[in-house]
């Protein structure tokens, strides 16, 4: 193990070791910690100037109170939601499909087939971003959840084709070959062979895939506006013009609107970080 | 078969044409749906930018055809200078996050009790959306209520107001985009001290390789496939920035702050004119720059295939 482990170095190291570990950590969280303490304020302390000292009063719930009835919140939050779930199914569900076409079978434009997804998911953005505003349009689907979840399906997909194409290589291929003396039909294996071995990169892609599109901002500000189909994402802008200045309710509204991520992470940690390495680094 | 009856019939049944063909047929089925929503919203795009860059359109009206002349326009654009320059800013500071991941690993790599907490905790911030990080951060700047100035007043330095000075403030924000990034490297390179071989490490103790040079000439090379992850996610990640300069200064102060991506979205949606065209040759330029990472990207998973 490198660096030596702390067991075998001299006890006055191990001191400083373990001293320093929580003093690093409540630097590196610092701005977060004071979103943290900000949240829990009572106005009157932002007019009296008291941003650092401790809180005249505890007003947790007072302030998320506020964020959930005297706002566009929960529907930013539900909306959110109705945008997430959807597009972590379809990309999911289409990976698997085009993941096992590109792990399984050879032919011959399969890695071309393979690049084109890889590219495809490097491309910044902005390149595609008039002509999909322009098709959304057309399509009548501008401003509505479904027209952000079936870009945020196709753009996902290269991501998710290239992790399920890279897990799949990796499964034993003997089991396929075995199947397919049995005379099984192909998608019969897909279904019954390759799907349950799939698991964990299932898991590990649809947490992180609702990290990612939770998380979206720039095709949320194009394809919609309004409260009526913005993600919390978005709609945290026109909270903080609502509440402008109010910094108590301003890092409330910021906590909530980052808080289903975040749980999905401490919940679901060991498929996240599989996930994120893409099964590359074991 | 057909023209002697008498013949007892020894071949199968004639199959059908799907189940005599089901290999070859199979991948193209599993394949239509992604490759049809793909080609639908990200590859036939990339054409339509390209071809619109060649347009004078407004987003509604007729596009009238004007060949090189928004990349013409683009040569004498300050903004657009301003833009490239501070996108290779951004490129050159974002890439702090690898040895900044590298370092906090090695710092997190040990067995004490809690460390899986503390491990999770310092990756934390990848998890927050950049809005909230911008947010936070922005925040975190503020000239009289911002933590940063309370810190700095301590030691009886600052005010300073980073967010309000043309030349600090894109520092400011890449400062506030390598957190979550730093993170991000963190992550892969404690994956990757997990997967080093100890025998080496042993092999280089008793060569009295130590410190710098164990890590230099022994650890790094193993941690090569996740450098390379890293560095891939870091590039398009500093490309890509466009929230945190939405959230935290809206491309100002006087525009400094503005990079391709977001000077793109500006001429093309924003209150300054749907200038469709021009916002597409932008995102051009920025693809190009981009094409040159992913060429190297796809060579190196090419080399890697070939390799296997």
């Amino acid at each position: 193990m490198f660096p030596t482990p702390i067991e075998k170095t001299s006890r006055s190291w191990q001191l400083t070791y373990q001293s320093l570990l929580p003093l690093a950590l409540i630097m590196w969280l610092l701005p977060l910690i004071a979103v943290a303490i900000f949240s829990i304020k009572p106005a009157v302390d932002f007019t009296q100037g008291n941003y650092w000292g401790l809180p005249s009063s505890f007003e947790l719930f007072a302030n998320y109170g506020q964020v959930f009835t005297n706002s566009d919140m929960p529907r930013y939050m539900l909306n959110s939601v109705l945008i997430t779930v959807p597009t972590v199914i379809g990309a999911v569900a289409l990976s698997c499909l085009a993941g096992f076409a590109l792990g399984i079978y050879r032919f011959r434009s399969n890695i071309w087939i393979f690049f084109m997804f890889v590219a495809g998911n490097f491309v910044p953005f902005q390149i595609l971003m008039v002509p999909v505003r322009d098709l959304t349009l057309d399509m009548g689907l501008y401003n509505t959840k479904t027209g952000l979840v079936l870009f945020h399906i196709a753009f996902q997909t290269g991501f998710c084709t290239l992790f399920m194409r890279n897990f799949i290589r990796a499964l034993p291929f003997e089991l396929i070959e075995a199947a397919r003396v049995e005379g099984i039909a192909e998608w019969k294996i897909f279904w019954y062979v390759v799907i349950p071995l799939m698991k964990p990169a299932i898991a590990a892609l649809s947490v992180l895939i609702f990290t990612f599109i939770w998380n979206d901002y720039f095709w949320a500000v194009v394809l919609t506006q309004g409260p009526e189909s913005q993600p919390v994402t978005a709609g945290i802008t026109s909270f903080n013009s609502q509440f402008r200045a109010a910094y108590h309710l301003m890092s409330a509204g910021s906590i909530v609107a980052a808080l289903p991520p975040v749980l999905m992470f401490f919940l679901m940690q060991k498929h996240f970080i599989a996930g994120l390495t893409l099964g590359a680094v074991k | 078969m057909t023209s002697s009856p008498a013949v007892p019939d020894t071949t199968p049944p004639q199959r059908s044409w799907y189940k005599r063909n089901e290999i070859a047929v199979t991948p193209w089925l599993f394949l239509a749906p992604a490759i049809l929503f793909f080609a639908f919203y990200v590859i036939w795009p990339i054409y339509q930018s390209i071809v619109i860059s060649f347009y004078d359109w407004d987003g509604l009206g007729e596009a009238r055809f004007i060949g090189v002349e928004n990349y013409v326009e683009l040569m004498d654009d300050s903004a657009f200078e301003v833009s490239l320059w501070n996108n290779l800013k951004w490129l050159l500071f974002y890439l702090l996050a690898i040895p900044g991941g590298l370092f906090i690993a090695l710092f997190l790599n040990q067995t004490v009790t809690g460390i899986r907490i503390y491990k999770s905790l310092f990756f934390f911030p990848f998890v927050l959306s950049q809005v909230v990080v911008g947010l936070v951060f922005s925040w975190f700047y503020l000239p009289n209520e911002g933590l940063l100035n309370g810190v700095l007043g301590l030691v009886g330095l600052g005010p300073v107001n980073v967010l309000g000075d043309p030349t600090m403030a894109t520092y400011g924000i890449i400062a506030a985009g390598l957190w979550p990034q730093t993170a991000y490297c963190m992550i892969l390179y404690l994956t990757g001290l997990n997967a080093v071989d100890p025998e080496q490490i042993e092999a280089g103790r008793l060569d009295n390789a130590k410190g710098w040079k164990m890590l230099w000439y022994i650890i790094i090379p193993q941690l090569k496939p996740a450098t390379f992850i890293a560095f891939v996610v870091t590039i398009i990640g500093a490309l890509r920035s466009f929230d945190l300069i939405s959230i935290m200064t809206n491309g100002g102060p006087f525009g400094q702050t503005r990079v391709l991506s977001f000077y793109m979205f500006e001429k093309a949606l924003s209150e300054y004119g749907f200038r469709m065209g021009y916002g597409a040759a932008i995102a051009v330029v920025l693809f190009l720059i981009m094409l040159v990472f992913i060429a190297y990207f796809l060579w190196s998973m090419w080399s890697e295939e070939k390799g296997r």
